[in-house]
């Protein structure tokens, strides 16, 4: 029976580097030669399915939301602190910031490019830093968690985005630092900056999903009826 | 596009290699190990219910040395019966049927069977695994914290489990552990889901189309989509428990609940929404833990049947139907807790509608058997014992599903009968097919055959002597989750079943031991494997057993052929490899 077995030489393979780049012709993406790194799009694609999982948990909270918030006569909500407003326009400027490094990338005017990243990253901070103070400011006015329904899911809601957003403050952060630190090697090797410009956009798919999120759970606690 | 090879060497240090390893296959045997220890405790703690059930008012002394506080005087009381109930349920849902098929099979094959030299991240692979076990210690601490173990059963319906310690045993510190564990378990599922997903759309190597991929990376990509979708919204449901329990919030608790004369603080939450949220996962959950289970069937099914799977597209449809269904009918498993009658009806009807999805992939195993030269391997004995537990169980599904039909029967034995054939015993059969399938790949020495069909037909016996008595107890009207049943006259004539079921128990419990005897000493002293000793067709067969660090070595395959190209005329052999020269068939 073993003779039957075609051995490893038997089978067709090919070798590193025979095939040309890009997609071929017939199915699978990723072999082939082996890989050097993965196949592109690998980080943006994932990025959107963990984006769907997120998404899935704060389904979950707008369902719970909307269930309790027709059960009784507790339900009580507040008027949103003016600082949120502020807070909402950060985060919105943040995005554009993003947009703007990342064109500026496109077009290998790296300096340029790390400079706008940095704002976002700061703006990021500022988001932040403006949402705390306006749990400080409601926890002033006697609004605690357990006050009533609607401030409870205010506190959560903010803090379970905050907690994502900070996720995606630290890739931010950090791919500020790996750019200011190794400007030079980007200069110098396309395929470090492509590397590079991949991780920044998931970074951004990110952000901009996190962007409309704040929007949406503004709009669920405050606005919509 | 001159680019540097990644080197891709085993890493030499002990703990890099065995421990915190990136290889996916390293990484599918830790959750294997896992999987093992989990069902291990599981089935021990589901024997302490049995002797209870059985004789009731026998006391066990050497049996309270393992829980020497819940189990004072050697009697297992009401209390500490639910809390078996509810670690063996959680145990055996999140830490064996959802980690084994998935984690264990799914994470060691999956890049194989797509011809890929690692998951995509490997790193997040890595950290799936260790918070998955972080999750598990959480779990097992409830046993050993001050109250024990939760008292709640695996769903934690609220009110019980939103209140605190005030609602019995087991509900303060525990029923935390038990939230934690199960949202770390969450974030771990995540990691891991991403890595099927995208290893399977990205890094299916040159020729591996999607309708050349075998079932089971089918099975396990739907599983991963499922999980990563179902999964948030148990977190959020548990975020949103813990913070009824430790912050004062109201989600679950109404208002003016009174638990051991103390009119409780909290106000105007739902107990259903904690329902609709726990069971919109629950429901798919279920899938997660039975289509890797239907992949490993196919898979065997055909390799031994040296036929090509009867409709293979008709299979990758029924389990995408399976799994998008899956979302849809969570609400039958609420139809005592006073819906709406409405929407009973919609939720009846869509339950209903899986046993179209179910039937096609029955009839496409049958017609795969029809007229085959079936070889009767340990691994065909599995998956055909998979076939027959899963229309049993799917029989009982059909008469559950309806309203009118479940509501008498749904707080019964009955129920009990059900999901432990449809979700647990066969999935678990899945896991037996795969562990004996794929066993000379992982170890490359074969398991015991002799052993391993004793194993089989004393298991196979065994879970219908367990289970088929107790859709008569159910029907007889015997309540589920009661330790006692002393007090009402109509049980009294049902604990000869009992009886029965607990022996029977206790010798399908013993038979495992063969298995896990044949598993370990095969490892070491089981005879040596071939490349290929099932003369299959897939990506693993033609690789070393077991497979080194990368995989494929600096070559990738080449696929030219689909998954299940057996017995095809003009061919040399019966079964032609994925790899195999487009050439191989004479025309």
């Amino acid at each position: 029976m073993a003779k039957t077995i075609p051995s490893l030489a038997d089978i067709e393979t090919i070798t590193i580097g025979s095939r040309p780049p890009g997609r071929p012709d017939d199915g699978g993406r990723g072999g082939g030669e082996r890989p050097p790194s993965l196949p592109e799009g690998s980080y943006r694609l994932a990025m959107l399915f963990a984006l769907a999982s997120i998404g899935m948990l704060f389904l979950g909270f707008t369902s719970a939301y909307i269930v309790r918030q027709g059960l009784g006569e507790d339900w009580h909500p507040f008027s949103p602190p003016s600082i949120l407003w502020a807070n909402t326009a950060l985060l919105l400027m943040s995005s554009a910031t993003l947009h703007r490094a990342r064109s500026l990338l496109r077009r290998e005017a790296i300096r340029e490019s790390l400079r706008w990243l940095s704002l976002t990253t700061l703006l990021g901070l500022l988001f932040l830093a403006g949402q705390y103070e306006a749990w400080r400011q409601l926890t002033a006015q006697g609004i605690y968690l357990s006050t009533n329904p609607h401030s409870s899911f205010f506190y959560l809601l903010t803090a379970a985005h905050g907690a994502h957003l900070l996720g995606g403050l630290l890739a931010l952060g950090y791919l500020t630092w790996r750019g200011w630190r190794r400007r030079l090697l980007l200069m110098g090797t396309p395929d470090h900056l492509k590397r590079y410009g991949a991780l920044v956009g998931t970074a951004a798919l990110y952000w901009h999903f996190m962007d409309g999120l704040w929007v949406y759970l503004f709009i669920l606690l405050f606005l919509w009826r | 596009m001159t680019q540097a090879v990644a080197t891709h060497e085993a890493p030499k240090s002990f703990i890099r290699r065995y421990i915190f390893s990136t290889d996916h296959k390293v990484i599918g045997l830790q959750y294997l190990f896992l999987a093992m220890a989990a069902v291990t405790i599981g089935i021990v703690l589901s024997l302490y219910m049995r002797l209870r059930l059985a004789w009731p008012t026998e006391r066990w002394p050497l049996l309270a040395k393992l829980f020497p506080q819940a189990m004072a005087g050697g009697t297992i009381s009401p209390e500490f019966y639910l809390s078996l109930v509810t670690m063996h349920g959680t145990i055996m849902i999140f830490f064996v049927l959802t980690t084994a098929p998935l984690g264990g099979f799914g994470n060691y094959f999956l890049p194989i069977q797509v011809g890929a030299h690692d998951m995509a991240f490997p790193v997040l692979n890595m950290l799936s695994f260790w918070v998955t076990l972080a999750g598990f210690l959480v779990l097992l601490a409830a046993f050993f914290v001050s109250g024990g173990a939760p008292i709640s059963g695996w769903t934690a319906y609220a009110p019980l489990s939103a209140i605190g310690e005030i609602a019995g045993p087991g509900l303060g510190m525990g029923q935390n552990l038990w939230i934690v564990s199960i949202a770390l378990f969450c974030i771990a599922s995540l990691l891991g889901a991403l890595n099927f997903i995208t290893t399977t759309l990205n890094l299916r190597t040159k020729g591996m189309s999607m309708t050349r991929l075998p079932l089971t990376v089918w099975a396990w990509f739907t599983t991963a989509v499922l999980a990563l979708l179902a999964f948030p919204v148990l977190l959020a449901g548990g975020i949103l428990l813990l913070l009824d329990r430790v912050a004062g919030t109201s989600f679950f608790v109404p208002e003016g609940l009174i638990v051991s004369d103390k009119i409780l603080p909290h106000k105007g939450g739902s107990p259903l929404l904690w329902q609709h949220l726990f069971w919109f996962f629950g429901h798919p959950e279920v899938y997660i833990a039975i289509l890797p289970g239907m992949g490993i069937t196919s898979h065997v099914l055909s390799t031994f049947a040296r036929k090509p799977i009867f409709g293979y597209r008709a299979m990758v449809a029924a389990i995408f139907a399976i799994g998008l269904l899956g979302f849809l009918v969570w609400g039958h498993h609420m139809f005592v807790s006073g819906m709406s009658p409405y929407s009973a009806i919609a939720f009846s009807l869509l339950t209903l509608s899986i046993g179209v999805p179910s039937a096609i992939k029955t009839f496409n195993w049958l017609a795969t058997l029809y007229k085959a030269q079936i070889r009767f391997t340990v691994p065909m004995l599995f998956a055909l014992g998979f076939v027959s537990i899963f229309v049993t169980g799917g029989l009982s599904g059909i008469i559950l599903g309806q309203t009118s039909l479940d509501i008498p029967m749904h707080d019964t034995y009955f129920v009990v009968a059900h999901f432990h054939l449809i979700m647990g015993v066969a999935a678990i059969f899945g896991i037996f097919a795969g562990t004996y399938y794929w066993f000379p790949k992982m170890f490359g020495r074969m398991m015991n055959d002799a052993l391993g069909k004793l194993h089989f037909w004393l298991t196979f016996i065994g879970i219908y002597a367990i289970f088929i008595p107790m859709h008569i107890l159910g029907i007889a009207g015997h309540p589920r989750r009661y330790a006692e049943t002393a007090g009402f006259d109509f049980l009294a004539p049902l604990q000869p079943l009992h009886v029965f079921i607990t022996i029977a128990a206790l010798v399908t419990a013993a038979a495992q031991v063969l298995f896990f005897f044949n598993f370990f000493w095969s490892i070491w002293r089981g005879r040596r494997a071939e490349i290929n000793p099932w003369r299959a067709t897939t990506l693993e067969w033609t690789i070393p057993s077991p497979p080194p660090h990368d995989n494929f070595g600096p070559r990738a395959p080449v696929v030219h052929h689909g998954p299940y190209e057996y017995s095809v005329p003009g061919a040399a052999e019966d079964y032609i490899l994925q790899t195999a020269p487009p050439t191989a068939v004479k025309s």
